[in-house]
């Protein structure tokens, strides 16, 4: 059975749609609202977002695959994203990188056993000022170093 | 202390919530273009002020406006470039964190002067928080009157919209944001035409980035010749400097165009973090040709920079010390530039991968003679050669590297 948006959901998509002169550009929004709900995009999602939109779900990957937020696959439940960019790395982010794999026992790319964590390296983040900087979920944190990503991950349940 | 314009009002308590903007500043530019001036007078005076873009490229907004043809039956656009995704900048989310009314403001003026009804907020999707909190101000304001129908009973109406991207640097690009807009994948256009004749949904349409659009309001309020004053006769007023790196006091700076770096980096940021020597700065974000460290005696504007064969950008300010490795700062570089690639220009999709394997090469002990030459010669040929300024963007600061620290780079690779 495919899955179902909740009321409230079904409510934001009506009014995303009547944006846009073309329904296709409401996809984007579409495909956050998606995520959010379902927590990824796989075949099944995109085939409910493509019959919202009257598109071939393949119009739909075309676009997931293009968007790095866009996971095909689902992440943990916290979803941490480390920032490897230029201002990032000046400020020693591998070092963090290196600790959050310890830490977690992953490597970039995967998520925990017990789907708590999934640990992503991105590229810059706008937060350059607060170098190193990264994402849980939608919380950015900055100025990071080990204590700090031990005091965050301890208050994470 | 330089006097702050844009960033001015930044202390305030709640400067988001529209009753504390309209208690300080208030939407007094709206009232007035909307109901003093025609949209031709608004037009001269943005023209005459060399409001010159924000977002990298530096071209006059006011005659970006003016490309817009008056007399078509088609809906026009304009987008607000909120992408925000060139490497060391982050000017643009503490305007709309902060101050996303000012921005607003600057939406109405440019969408009453070009005749625009409809305006989306391209923000780029990390930012979901800043996002939230302009739709909070967008609607603010509809229900105070400066959007919808009828704005201030002028009969002029505006609808604004946020739309978020979904982590993509190519949709920066303005017409690859056009494209991702409309739904697809971020592919830049091949110009011409231009947006400003078929833009979003084949429509005319206006791209400002969000710190040009945020500086019409004072424009409005002071006039063309102010404004000149607080910047340079062909660069008028300030820019928001940000300053990432290896300095004590990261953040961002206003100060007027034409500020000293050297003034900017030791004074104002507050100089090198402690026991750490200055080795070369991105003067403009990563894609900016990057200065050495003693070249950056140097005036902070378009022309100042271009003279110095570099850029201004986005006047992101990425300062790098002795102890870091260029060919560490190469491997970041390459990284990022081939996997932001959108792949639709073979010089750029594959000119990038290649270039970051051989860096990557060279990293781990396998450099061989003539891999330098390599990488220039690749880097060379995506100048100019792409679609999209992508390509050059990738070819700059490689070509710049591998130019000024080639010493360093061949002794990676000497054995």
């Amino acid at each position: 059975m495919s899955p179902e948006f909740s009321d409230q959901t079904k409510k934001k998509i009506e009014e995303v749609l009547s944006r846009y002169p073309r329904k296709e550009a409401a996809i984007l929004p579409l495909l956050h609202l998606t995520q959010r709900e379902f927590g990824c995009i796989s075949n099944e999602e995109e085939k409910i977002v493509a019959e919202i939109l009257g598109i071939k779900p393949i119009k739909v990957r075309e676009v997931v695959s293009f968007y790095t937020m866009l996971n095909p696959k689902p992440v943990g439940k916290y979803h941490i994203q480390v920032c490897s960019n230029l201002s990032c790395f000046l400020m020693e982010a591998e070092e963090l990188i290196d600790y959050l794999k310890e830490k977690l026992g992953i490597e970039p790319g995967e998520t925990t056993p017990d789907k708590k964590f999934t640990l992503t390296t991105v590229e810059c983040l706008g937060a350059c000022d607060q170098a190193p900087s990264m994402m849980i979920n939608f919380d950015y944190y900055g100025h990071l170093d080990k204590k700090k990503i031990d005091e965050l991950l301890d208050k994470l349940k | 202390m330089e006097e702050k314009l844009l960033t001015r009002h930044f202390d305030l308590k709640n400067l988001y919530k529209i009753e504390v903007y309209l208690k300080e500043v208030g939407y007094q530019a709206v009232k007035r273009a909307l109901k003093e001036m025609k949209p031709e007078e608004i037009l001269e005076e943005v023209k005459n002020a060399n409001l010159r873009g924000r977002g990298g490229a530096g071209f006059p907004a006011g005659v970006k406006w003016g490309f817009v043809p008056q007399d078509v039956d088609k809906p026009k656009y304009l987008c607000v470039n909120a992408d925000e995704g060139e490497p060391g900048t982050f000017k643009d989310r503490y305007i709309m964190s902060h101050n996303p009314h000012l921005m607003i403001e600057g939406i109405i003026i440019t969408c009453f002067c070009v005749g625009i009804h409809t305006a989306f907020i391209y923000i780029r999707g990390e930012y979901e928080a800043i996002a939230l909190r302009l739709e909070q101000a967008i609607s603010e304001a509809y229900k105070k009157g400066f959007l919808g129908k009828n704005i201030l009973e002028t009969g002029f109406d505006l609808d604004v919209f946020v739309h978020r991207g979904a982590g993509a640097y190519i949709c920066g690009e303005e017409t690859g944001l056009l494209e991702s807009l409309e739904g697809k994948r971020g592919h830049p256009r091949l110009k011409p035409p231009f947006p400003a004749s078929i833009g979003l949904f084949q429509c005319p349409t206006v791209i400002n980035n969000v710190e040009t659009i945020s500086n019409i309001p004072q424009i409005i309020l002071n006039g063309a010749e102010w404004f000149l004053k607080k910047g340079l006769p062909k660069d008028g007023g300030t820019r928001i400097f940000g300053v990432s790196g290896v300095v004590k006091n990261p953040g961002i700076y206003e100060l007027p165009l034409g500020t000293n770096l050297k003034d900017i980096i030791f004074k104002y940021a507050g100089g090198m973090k402690e026991g750490k020597k200055l080795k070369a700065v991105f003067p403009g974000g990563m894609s900016a040709p990057i200065l050495k460290a003693d070249e950056i005696n140097i005036k902070m504007d378009f022309d100042s920079l271009v003279e110095a064969e570099s850029m201004l950008g986005s006047a992101a300010i990425i300062v790098i010390d002795e102890e870091t490795s260029m060919l560490d700062v190469l491997k970041v570089v390459t990284r990022f530039y081939s996997h932001e690639s959108c792949g639709q220009c073979t010089p750029c999709r594959i000119g990038n991968s290649w270039i970051n394997k051989i860096i990557k090469r060279i990293a781990a002990g396998g450099g061989k003679r003539g891999d330098i030459d390599n990488i220039i010669r690749l880097a060379s040929n995506m100048m100019g050669k792409t679609l999209c300024p992508l390509g050059d963007a990738a070819a700059m600061p490689i070509l710049s590297i591998t130019k000024k620290f080639r010493k360093e780079i061949e002794s990676y690779t000497a054995n």
